[in-house]
Formats: structure tokens, C-alpha cells, sequence
């Protein structure tokens, strides 16, 4: 098992928002999360990735076996953590290589490997940039710095493809991407999908399932899962809306 | 001086000569205080001619006239200039035995700056072995910058040596009334640099105090004088990456630019004073006068500056445009932590037509530190199609510090363009959280940020120098954060 989740509870600013949620990832699966505005789906993602905002108070996450909340936020990122942001940030001046270059040679030294030296490094950054057709212009210029919201998402999937992590957490990746940039998105994810690494993808619609296949479907609502099953799932929530998890939530599954 | 101290000196100066240094060392220093007297003493002290002693006395003579400033936003107790030594022959420091017996924690900074034991050695004031690297390669320099006609030397050579340049241009962009620590050098300043490039020249190296020889222990009055010749050209590089400590609080030097025509003078500055304890305890207060003139047309000047260093920082690197087309630039990173103040800026003053000036500044306050630029841009009548861009940014990590802009602007032509672009932002928790959970450490995550907020002024500095300046600015800010 890569991820387990148990009973996680959470609170920001005092008031809970993750009221017990448990998940099971194993290696190989890409997992939904969906529901409504609100419900904790962001939150889930940034608890996972280490935000110090949010308490966790109560419950356990285990990944690989060891406690995840005990590491440091880049300490999971070592560890093979990635959150493909909702809102990638701004960092004026720092180069998109520059950002990569640190983040890779610090994993693997955490990892005991040698740092990749600029040679081996930029030849990564070529073939991987193809993966989500970004234009190496974009490598040189500072990190999302006016980037349009499109090419903020694709950048995240980039920095994800480089960083080659073993769980990916995608929140929101699709909210203001048009079709097309939709399809390079869900293709860059696809073509980085193995046997050994899972990816969880938080979104509120049903459309980017239409090309990021999941094997397993949640919904997540005022902080707990109360439904999951296959992919199909989506498409009945797309039908049906939420209110129809809104009002059938007595049969939650835990 | 107690005996012990007296002792220590004295063994020291026994093994130089044995290791075979012949450095003149002379026991005596003035005592303290100040009077016409001890401006005679000293200047005698160093040879001076009658007219070197004269304009002393004269700037001391206006100096009692003078009133301290006391318009910079910065807050010290009051300096009492009767407690100081205004004479000391130059000594070596006292000498350690070796690398363990100096602070630890200095030894740390100088691990991560990368700079060599050798070297460390130095700065620790450590004696060093016979076979000492820069003076030999100083020693290389000098021969091959004489074959060119370039000069530069300490400015007591200059003063024996080149009377004519000294008397045709010293005080001639600063003169000796110009403000209160500017008028005190000039009564009292000890040593400092001299360089004058000839007509025609481009001078080949960077030139940097450290390659001159006997430049240790300018003093606390240090005066510079850089002298550009029609069509000349030469980048000079104050200071050092390295912590330097020194026994005076009070530092009040003068530096002086002369472009004429067609030249090109580019001098940077890396500051790195001693700041004090994280109480501002003990730390040096930097009252510097720095101007350039470009006198000829066509004639450029750019200032950049790192300043990380010193309790209180009072400096405004500044341009005279008089000649046509003349450029003006200032480009500045300035940081303060813990309690350190800095009041600094630029003043560009447009006389000349089509004369151009950028200002770039960069300031970043941490800890409980106070950071204030101050700027003027003055449009002459006569300065028809002047230009100027200002930019200046304030960085603030944390909650407890401040950052301050006082912008001056007199425009006295209508043809003149001036903008100023003014921003202040925080390192954003949002921005740590992004680089930590791409791996990266909080400390590198705040380095890589502020880096790569002062990018357009490190691109300013010699490759070289700009490398030391990322390094040394991580380490002023480490644990500022977090």
C-alpha cells in the first residue's frame, strides 16, 4: 500500500473541515476525489502536502509505511510527494531552471544520490518540456511569473514530469484550462502514469475524468468520503449533481 | 594599552621579521582627541606637504561650524569625537596562532563564502605563512598597470608621489564643506586608494582594494580618489564578501569620481561591516560620501552596492551629470536583520543635455531591522531632455521590521522624463510552502526568493562578485525566516 489514510480530522483557523476521512491508494491507481464547493477537497490536498495552516487533530497517514505527517513539508516532497497547486505561485527573478535545479539536486541528495550535473540536468528539462509541449522559452523565464492560467497548469505538470514523484496530487489542475490545453495536461499525466507511482486528482468536474481515466471515484462532502466507487461514478454525479450525494449521504461508505 | 597586549604586539612584530615582512611598524599614536594640533601631528606623521596639511586645517576649521545631520531615519547615541584616535601607525592586528583559537562561528561564514584558508587566515587576523599569494600577485599587477600609465595607489603615495593630480582634483566633486562626516574626513582622513586612468586607456583587470599592497588598515577615515581620463575606462571593486571587524565604531570615508570625456567608471561596492550582536550591540556605523562627476560628454558612471553590513548605514552613491549625454546609474541591494539600520539612496543631478540616469534599488528588512531609501532626482534648467527611471522595491521578511521610501524629485526643465516606480512586498508564506514542497528547504526556499528579487542589480556586478554577493546574502539572512 502507498497511501492510507485513517480517520484524518483536521481544522483551520479552530473550525474542523476534515471531519474523518480514511483512503487507500496502492501503487498504480489514480484515484477522484470530487464533490461540492466547500467540502474539503483542496484542504485534504494541502494536509497531505504539509500546509501549516491546518491542524490536523485527529487520525494517521501512512505512506510507504511511514507516519507522513510526522515528515516536514519537504521532507515528503523527498519522499515523493508532489500537489500540482490550484494556484501555482509567482516567484519574480527565479528561473523556471533554477527552481527545478534546486529541487532535483536536493531530493537526491536527500536520496544519497549525486547531484545531476548542468549538462545531464538541462537534457532532462528538453525531454521532459516535450511531454507537456511547453516551449523552452518558458525555462528561462521566471517561475509563473506572468504566466497565463494555462500555462501556470501546464508548468506544474512539468515541474511534476521532472520531479518524477511517486504520488501526485493534482488540485484542481483543470479549473481554467481550455479544451485544448485540457488534453496536454491529462496526456502529460497519462504518459508519467507506471506501475509504481499513484496520482490522486481532486477536481469538482467531471470533465478532465473524460481523459484522466480513474480506476476509483470519491466523494468527498463536509469532510468525509460518503461515496466511492469506479469511474462510472463520475458520470452519474455529472448526471444526477450533487445534491443527489447531498441527499443520499446516510449511505456513506466508509 | 596593557602590557600584555604591548607584549603580544611585539612578538608579533619580531616574527614578521623573521618570516621576512618589512612593514613599518611604529608604535606610536596619537592620543585622543581632536585639535588643529593633531591634524599638524598627523599630517606630519605622514610627510604631507604644506598644502596637504592646509587643506586639513581648513576643513577642520569648518568643521566646528558644522552640526551633526540628524535627518536620517536612523536612531544612535551620540558620537563623541574627542574619544577618538585620529592617529595610529599602521599595525597588524593582533595575531592568533592559528585557525582554532579564532570564533567559530566566523569560521563558519568563511566555509560558506568558499574562501580559502589562506585567506581566512587573513581576515581573522591569523598570521599566515611566509609565501603569501596576493602580494606576489599584486606585486604582477602593478608592474603591468604602470607599463599602461595607469596609477593606482594608496592615496599617501599619491599625495608624495602625484601632487598635481591629487591638488587638481581632490575635494572637486566632494569639497571639504560638503557635509558633516565629508568634512570630517577631510580634516583627519587616514589612507585609501588612488587610481588614475590615462587618456585613452582601458584598464585591463577589475581594480580592488584588496590587490593593493599594504592596504590593510586604511583606517576609519578612508578617501578615494578615481580619476577617468577623455575616452578612459575602468571598474573598480570596493570591499569584501568576507565579515570584516574592526576596532572603531565611527566610519565616515569619502570617495571621489571623475569621468571626463567619453569615460567610463563602474565601481562596485560589497559592504560587510560588522552589523553587531542580534542586539545591534558593538556594531560599526558607516557614514560614507561617495559622488561622481562626469564632467566630460558622453561620460558614464554606474554605482552598484551590497550593502549587508554595519549597525547604521548612511550612504548615497551619487551623479553629477555636467557633460552632454552623460549617463548616470545606481543600482543598489541593500539588507538589514536583526537591529541594523541603513538609510541610503542615490542622488542624480541633471545639469548637461540629454543627460540619462537608472536608479534601481532594492532594499530588504528582516528581523527588527529599519530600511529607508532616500533619493533625489534634480532636473537643471539647462538639462533639456534629461531622463531619468527610478525603481525602487522594499522586501520585508517578517513582521517586526520596516521599510521606508523617501523619493525627492526637482525638475526644473519641462522637457525632462522622470518615472518612479515604487513596490513593497513580503516573502509570501505561500511562495515557502510552493519551494518546500518542491524540496527545497525554507532557508533555500528564502535565499532562492531573495536572489532572485535582486537579480537586476547582482547582473550590474563583476561575474566574481556577484556569485559572492548571493552567497553573503543568504548568510545575512539566515534564521530570519521560520
Amino acid at each position: 500500500m502507498l497511501l492510507e489514510i485513517k480517520n484524518l480530522h483536521a481544522n483551520v483557523e479552530g473550525t474542523e473541515i476534515l471531519k474523518g476521512i480514511n483512503l487507500k491508494v496502492n501503487a498504480g491507481e489514480v484515484h477522484a476525489i470530487m464533490g461540492p464547493n466547500g467540502s474539503g477537497k483542496s484542504t485534504l490536498a494541502s494536509v497531505l502536502a504539509g500546509k501549516e495552516e491546518y491542524e490536523v487533530t485527529q487520525g494517521e497517514v501512512l505512506y510507504n509505511g511511514k507516519n507522513l505527517l510526522e515528515l516536514s513539508t519537504e521532507d515528503r516532497a523527498r519522499e515523493g510527494v508532489f500537489l500540482a497547486f490550484q494556484y501555482p505561485v509567482e516567484i519574480p527573478g527565479v528561473s523556471n531552471t533554477n527552481l527545478l535545479k534546486t529541487a532535483v539536486n536536493e531530493i537526491r541528495k536527500y536520496r544519497g544520490e549525486e547531484e545531476l550535473d548542468s549538462m545531464d540536468f538541462l537534457s532532462l528539462l528538453k525531454e521532459k518540456s516535450k511531454l507537456v509541449e511547453l516551449d523552452s522559452k518558458f525555462l528561462s523565464r521566471a517561475v509563473n511569473e506572468g504566466f497565463s492560467g494555462g500555462e501556470k497548469k501546464r508548468n506544474e505538470i512539468f515541474q511534476m514530469a521532472v520531479l518524477n514523484p511517486t504520488l501526485a496530487i493534482l488540485d484542481e489542475t483543470d479549473s481554467g484550462l481550455d479544451i485544448d490545453a485540457l488534453r496536454i495536461v491529462a496526456n502529460g499525466v497519462n504518459k508519467l502514469k507506471t506501475k509504481e507511482n499513484a496520482t490522486i486528482v481532486v477536481t469538482h468536474y467531471q470533465r478532465l475524468l473524460d481523459y484522466i481515466i480513474p480506476d476509483y471515484v470519491h466523494v468527498l462532502y463536509k469532510g468525509k468520503i460518503v461515496k466511492s466507487g469506479g469511474k462510472e461514478l463520475a458520470i452519474e454525479l455529472e448526471e444526477k449533481g450533487y445534491d443527489w450525494v447531498k441527499s443520499d449521504k446516510a449511505e456513506a461508505v466508509v | 594599552m596593557s602590557t600584555t597586549e604591548t607584549q603580544k604586539i611585539e612578538e608579533l612584530a619580531n616574527k614578521e621579521y623573521k618570516f621576512g615582512f618589512v612593514t613599518d611598524i611604529e608604535a606610536d599614536t596619537i592620543p585622543k582627541g581632536l585639535n588643529e594640533n593633531v591634524i599638524r601631528q598627523l599630517s606630519a606623521k605622514k610627510q604631507e606637504p604644506e598644502w596637504m596639511t592646509e587643506w586639513r586645517l581648513k576643513a577642520y576649521r569648518h568643521w566646528l561650524t558644522m552640526e551633526e545631520p540628524k535627518w536620517p531615519n536612523v536612531k544612535y547615541p551620540p558620537v563623541d569625537y574627542q574619544d577618538i584616535s585620529y592617529y595610529s601607525a599602521p599595525k597588524r592586528k593582533p595575531a592568533l596562532k592559528s585557525l582554532d583559537e579564532v570564533d567559530p562561528e566566523l569560521l563558519d561564514t568563511y566555509k560558506k563564502l568558499g574562501i580559502s584558508l589562506d585567506e581566512q587566515k587573513m581576515l581573522a587576523g591569523v598570521a599566515v605563512d611566509a609565501v603569501f599569494d596576493s602580494v606576489s600577485v599584486a606585486t604582477t599587477f602593478k608592474s603591468k598597470l604602470n607599463e599602461m600609465g595607469i596609477i593606482f595607489c594608496s592615496f599617501s603615495e599619491a599625495v608624495r608621489e602625484h601632487p598635481e593630480l591629487v591638488k587638481k582634483y581632490l575635494g572637486s566633486v566632494v569639497p571639504y564643506t560638503d557635509n558633516y562626516y565629508a568634512t570630517l574626513n577631510s580634516a583627519v582622513f587616514s589612507d585609501g586608494s588612488f587610481v588614475y586612468i590615462p587618456k585613452g586607456v582601458r584598464c585591463p583587470m577589475e581594480l580592488s582594494t584588496y590587490f593593493r599592497i599594504n592596504a590593510a588598515n586604511t583606517g576609519q577615515f578612508e578617501r578615494t580618489l578615481i580619476i577617468a581620463d577623455d575616452n578612459a575606462y575602468v571598474s573598480y571593486l570596493e570591499g569584501c564578501t568576507a565579515p570584516m571587524r574592526d576596532e572603531n565604531q565611527l566610519h565616515a570615508a569619502v570617495v571621489e569620481l571623475v569621468a571626463l570625456e567619453n569615460s567610463q567608471i563602474k565601481y562596485s561596492t560589497v559592504q560587510n561591516w560588522y552589523p553587531g550582536d542580534k542586539d545591534g550591540k558593538g556594531g560599526i556605523y558607516n557614514f560614507v560620501t561617495k559622488r561622481g562627476a562626469c564632467r566630460g560628454t558622453n561620460s558614464k558612471i554606474s554605482w552598484t552596492q551590497v550593502e549587508t553590513g554595519s549597525a547604521i548605514t548612511w550612504k548615497y552613491p551619487s551623479c553629477i551629470l555636467q557633460g552632454d549625454n552623460s549617463i548616470g546609474e545606481f543600482y543598489s541591494v541593500a539588507v538589514t536583520n536583526n537591529m541594523q539600520q541603513a538609510d541610503t539612496g542615490t542622488k542624480m543631478i541633471h545639469l548637461g543635455k540629454n543627460t540619462r540616469s537608472t536608479i534601481v534599488s532594492k532594499g530588504i528588512s528582516a528581523g527588527r531591522s529599519n530600511n529607508s531609501y532616500r533619493g533625489l532626482v534634480k532636473i537643471g534648467k539647462k538639462a533639456e531632455g534629461a531622463r531619468n527611471f527610478s525603481q525602487c522595491d522594499s522586501l520585508l521578511l517578517g513582521d517586526k521590521c520596516g521599510a521606508h521610501t523617501f523619493p525627492y524629485l526637482e525638475i526644473n526643465n519641462p522637457t525632462a522624463q522622470v518615472e518612479h516606480e515604487a513596490t513593497t512586498s513580503k516573502i509570501g508564506e505561500d511562495q515557502i510552502f510552493y519551494l518546500n514542497q518542491r524540496g527545497i528547504s525554507t532557508e533555500d526556499a528564502v535565499s532562492l526568493i531573495v536572489n532572485g528579487y535582486c537579480k537586476e542589480v547582482f547582473k550590474e556586478l563583476p561575474m566574481e562578485f556577484a556569485v559572492e554577493a548571493q552567497k553573503l546574502l543568504s548568510i545575512s539572512l539566515e534564521g530570519s525566516v521560520g
